[in-house]
């Protein structure tokens, strides 16, 4: 029998096993891939999703337990990358490989959902559950710092152009060449 | 991928062109010569006429550069494209990039195949990339002068443009490439002054950021094609066994179980799903023959090298008398240090994608080496090598693993066999147990100071397999494997007295390229015992080091610059602690000092702080550089403070994350990268800030206990 559920704003219903991770389904049923196997066991959280706005690990939750509910996955963020989360992340060049950060995104904006001026302690509690090879957590940390200010004030953000938000971000760092910082 | 390959791009090239028709103008590349006669795998793929591409410009003003490197996180695809857009003076928004396919045109000089490793990717790229550029602004400024019937010298070129400047008329490229496609490729072009650089240098956002905040970048394990099945596969749990026998009746019995096949590494279970395979490979009955390494253990293996550095190895650096000096001086000091096996866990997992047909293959691969992934297919399809085309997706990270082929022998095999695309792909735990590890390695080191308490003498006796023997057969000679001495063989201290060799000791584990390589265990045996012989001289380890960098002055610069911006001259805090380190790898040079706290009696460690010195020669993208120093310090930290793959009865003992634990964002230090400016030529980046971590962080904790660390991962009994 068909389980349904809503993905991303739209109704869905598949016909598998009911024990079929969540993960699965979007991937390989549905063909949505933006959502990552990492782990199979919920230590890596690549394939982190919303199911009812909670940041949860797609590879563990039974595709049953789904029914009914609202699901969202990284392509459903935003159709158009205008997710303040996402924004943030394009403004400080978060990704490296950017096989994680699917997972990294969608706990971020759980977090921000919930929390709109996270401190650093609750960065660390928030994503701790997601494992980035590439090491690119300073830049996490300083995307959701940026991301909670575009959140909480999108007009004052939107006075600033694209290429002064770029050159904040890229300033954000230590980049300047023998810098005398 | 040997850190200590020097670049060969003095060889000869020479440029061709194609005019393609309504697509513009295209420059590529021949590159002839020896090279090829290197390749581990013959790939003999490109047709001698087919001209590969590097760059293409339409008649819509787009700039198509072909990215002939993997792109796995170290930002490869905008360093090319920054390095192609600088000659070519186009509009960086105008910009396209697509992978290149699997050619000899790509070959990397490092490696002598097409390849991605041994942070070559900028180093190899910089000259053609620069040449190609150049001589396409060339012949489109050439081919606006013959429109203009001007001297070619009174225009420029600027932002996809030609501007004649008397008259100020503009043609731009789109409307150039159709004439300048049938000019001839101008010889030497020159290339421009670096003062007039404006995009090399400046930190350039990436290219790929986009479509990885969506979760529209495709990796390999996102490959998708019409009536693909997928596989995973059962594989031996001891290196070197193989399959005695299996009944598949339980696995073919799971619904959605469509075959259950025996492969030269296993045996692959396909289904409709991933998730179907797995269950099917779960029910799977499978009788191994656990063949010769039935009874490795970590124990074992540490015996073995324990017992082969008590003889002499081959000799791999040899400066003064290092024995007679050692017999006379006022204070010896020894130690033993030992590194683990480490695994690469790469966020994604292997993968790979296969459709073997009859007159074709098509291979869709996260992989490093296209070349060697083409020669792999080939020989198993039974097809030429030109009729196997290699599609090389985003790499979900590569760090040395994705340099095997061993994931596309399991799809091209599983797909043959079906005769139908099949996608294999691996479980987490498959990842961590039959990987390409960094060799496990033992270490005796002896160094001898005078009655001042200053260095005469350095000996070090390494035993650890050999990688190249593994990939490379036929190049170690002598029983010397450069990979395994790299990062002490190199001691750049003006020590008079110096023997460092080496035993090849092989295990039954198969190893690999590691991030950073040799370098990422000999740094930490070198750099933590040169801190050894200055605690034993009395001397303070920055002040040590600095001395006796007399004839190193690069290593010399950015040793002062991290000491500098750490203020190692003033005092830490109360129960704050450093330690430092300097190494040259990847033709690059990389100093550390880290922060540290101990609390004793819980046996815990927090590192507040990393100050990270890279002099990497001309910097493409700083901003690259910072995240590819940040990405290699959590990468060094990882493996210091968490990770050791232990082998028992043959088989690998970790499992997946839960074992094999990962730095995360609770555990991040602070990470502060400085880059000494320069106009040397681009060296590597990716790896160099692996290897200095261990040893200035155990350094650190020597400050803080008195303890020295003398193997990884660091234990909580170590701290107390």
């Amino acid at each position: 029998m068909a389980i349904q559920f809503t993905l991303n704003g739209a109704p869905q219903a598949v016909d598998v096993n009911p024990n079929m991770p969540l993960l699965w389904v979007l991937r390989d049923t549905l063909g949505m891939t933006g959502t990552k196997f990492g782990c199979g066991m919920a230590l890596c959280g690549a394939c982190t999703v919303h199911i009812d706005g909670e940041a949860t690990r797609s590879c563990v939750t039974p595709i049953s337990t789904v029914s009914g509910k609202k699901v969202t996955t990284i392509e459903g963020l935003s159709p158009d990358r205008s997710h303040p989360v996402q924004k943030a992340w394009i403004d400080i060049d978060v990704p490296q490989c950017g096989y994680c950060q699917s997972g990294q995104i969608m706990s971020a904006a759980a977090l921000l959902s919930k929390n709109t001026k996270p401190s650093d302690s609750d960065i660390d509690d928030a994503m701790k559950g997601n494992i980035c090879r590439c090491g690119t957590y300073q830049r996490i940390r300083q995307a959701i710092h940026r991301a909670a200010q575009l959140h909480d004030a999108p007009a004052k953000a939107a006075k600033l152009g694209a290429h002064e938000i770029e050159e904040q971000a890229l300033s954000a760092e230590t980049v300047e060449v023998g810098g005398a910082a | 991928m040997s850190a200590g390959t020097t670049m060969r791009v003095d060889r000869r090239s020479f440029l061709k062109t194609s005019a393609a028709g309504a697509t513009g103008l295209v420059i590529g590349f021949y590159l002839p010569g020896r090279f090829e006669a290197l390749a581990a795998t013959p790939a003999d793929s490109a047709a001698p006429a087919a001209l590969n591409a590097w760059m293409r410009i339409g008649t819509d003003n787009s700039v198509t550069i072909v990215i002939d490197k993997s792109e796995m996180g170290q930002g490869i695809l905008t360093a090319l494209c920054m390095i192609a857009a600088e000659e070519l003076e186009c509009d960086w928004k105008k910009i396209r990039t697509e992978f290149a396919p699997a050619a000899k045109e790509y070959f990397n000089p490092a490696f002598g195949t097409q390849g991605t490793g041994g942070s070559s990717s900028v180093r190899s790229s910089w000259d053609p990339m620069r040449k190609a550029g150049a001589a396409a602004r060339d012949m489109l400024i050439q081919a606006a002068a013959q429109k203009w019937g001007v001297e070619k010298t009174t225009c420029r070129a600027e932002n996809s443009m030609v501007v004649h400047e008397a008259t100020k008329r503009k043609l731009t490229y789109g409307s150039l490439v159709e004439a300048a496609a049938k000019l001839p490729v101008p010889a030497d072009v020159p290339l421009k002054d670096p003062k007039q650089f404006h995009v090399i240098g400046k930190s350039t956002k990436r290219l790929d950021t986009p479509d990885k905040v969506n979760g529209q970048a495709e990796f390999g394990i996102d490959v998708r094609r019409p009536g693909m099945l997928y596989a995973v596969v059962a594989r031996c749990p001891v290196f070197g066994g193989k399959v005695a026998s299996f009944d598949a009746t339980k696995a073919k019995a799971v619904p959605g179980v469509k075959d259950v096949i025996q492969i030269s590494r296993g045996i692959a279970v396909v289904a409709d799903s991933t998730w179907t395979a797995m269950q099917g490979r779960r029910a799977l009955d499978v009788k191994w023959d656990e063949g010769a390494n039935a009874n490795v253990s970590s124990d074992s293996i540490s015996k073995l090298f324990a017992e082969r550095t008590s003889q002499p190895g081959v000799e791999a650096r040899k400066e003064g008398d290092a024995a007679a000096s050692l017999a006379g001086v006022a204070s010896k000091i020894e130690a033993v240090y030992e590194a683990p096996f480490l695994s690469h866990a790469t966020m994604e997992p292997q993968n790979c994608t296969a459709d073997v047909r009859a007159d074709r293959c098509d291979v869709w691969a996260p992989t490093q080496f296209q070349t060697i992934a083409q020669g792999t297919a080939a020989r198993i399809s039974g097809l030429k090598p030109e009729a196997v085309f290699i599609h090389t997706t985003f790499l979900g990270g590569g760090f040395g693993r994705r340099a095997a082929p061993d994931f596309v022998i399991e799809a091209v095999e599983t797909s043959k066999a079906m005769g139908a695309p099949v996608k294999v792909t691996w479980s987490r735990e498959d990842d961590m147990q039959h990987d390409f590890y960094r060799p496990a390695s033992y270490a005796r080191l002896a160094g001898g100071l005078n009655a001042d308490g200053w260095p005469v003498a350095w000996t070090t006796r390494v035993a650890c397999p050999s990688i190249m023997n593994a990939f490379f057969p036929g190049s170690v000679k002598n029983n010397l494997d450069p990979t395994s001495v790299e990062g002490v063989e190199n001691l750049p201290y003006s020590i008079p007295n110096i023997l460092v060799d080496y035993q090849l000791t092989e295990t039954g584990i198969p190893v690999g390229f590691w991030r950073s390589v040799g370098n990422s265990q000999n740094g930490f045996f070198s750099e933590c015992f040169m801190d050894e012989l200055a605690a034993a001289g009395k001397k303070d380890p920055y002040e040590f080091r600095r001395r006796f960098l007399d004839k190193a002055p690069r290593h010399l610069g950015v040793l002062e610059l991290a000491a500098q911006k750490a203020g190692w001259d003033k005092p830490l805090p109360a129960g704050r602690f450093r330690g430092i380190a300097v190494l040259f790898a990847f033709e690059s040079y990389g100093a550390q000092v880290i922060e540290i706290s101990v609390n004793r009696s819980q046996r815990t460690l927090k590192v507040h702080r990393v100050v990270c010195a890279v002099d990497v020669g001309r910097v493409v993208n700083p901003s690259t550089i910072v995240a590819q120093s940040e990405s290699a310090v959590v990468y060094g930290l990882t493996a210091a403070l968490h990770d050791a793959i232990t082998i028992s009865r043959g088989r690998v003992e970790q499992t997946n994350f839960n074992n094999y634990p990962m730095v995360r964002m609770n555990e991040m230090p602070v990470i502060e990268v400085h880059i000494v400016p320069s106009e040397e030529k681009p060296t590597g980046s990716g790896e160099l800030s692996v290897p200095p971590v261990a040893p200035a962080l155990c350094n650190a904790i020597f400050a803080a206990t008195g303890k020295r660390i003398r193997h990884m991962p660091i234990r909580p009994e170590d701290l107390a």
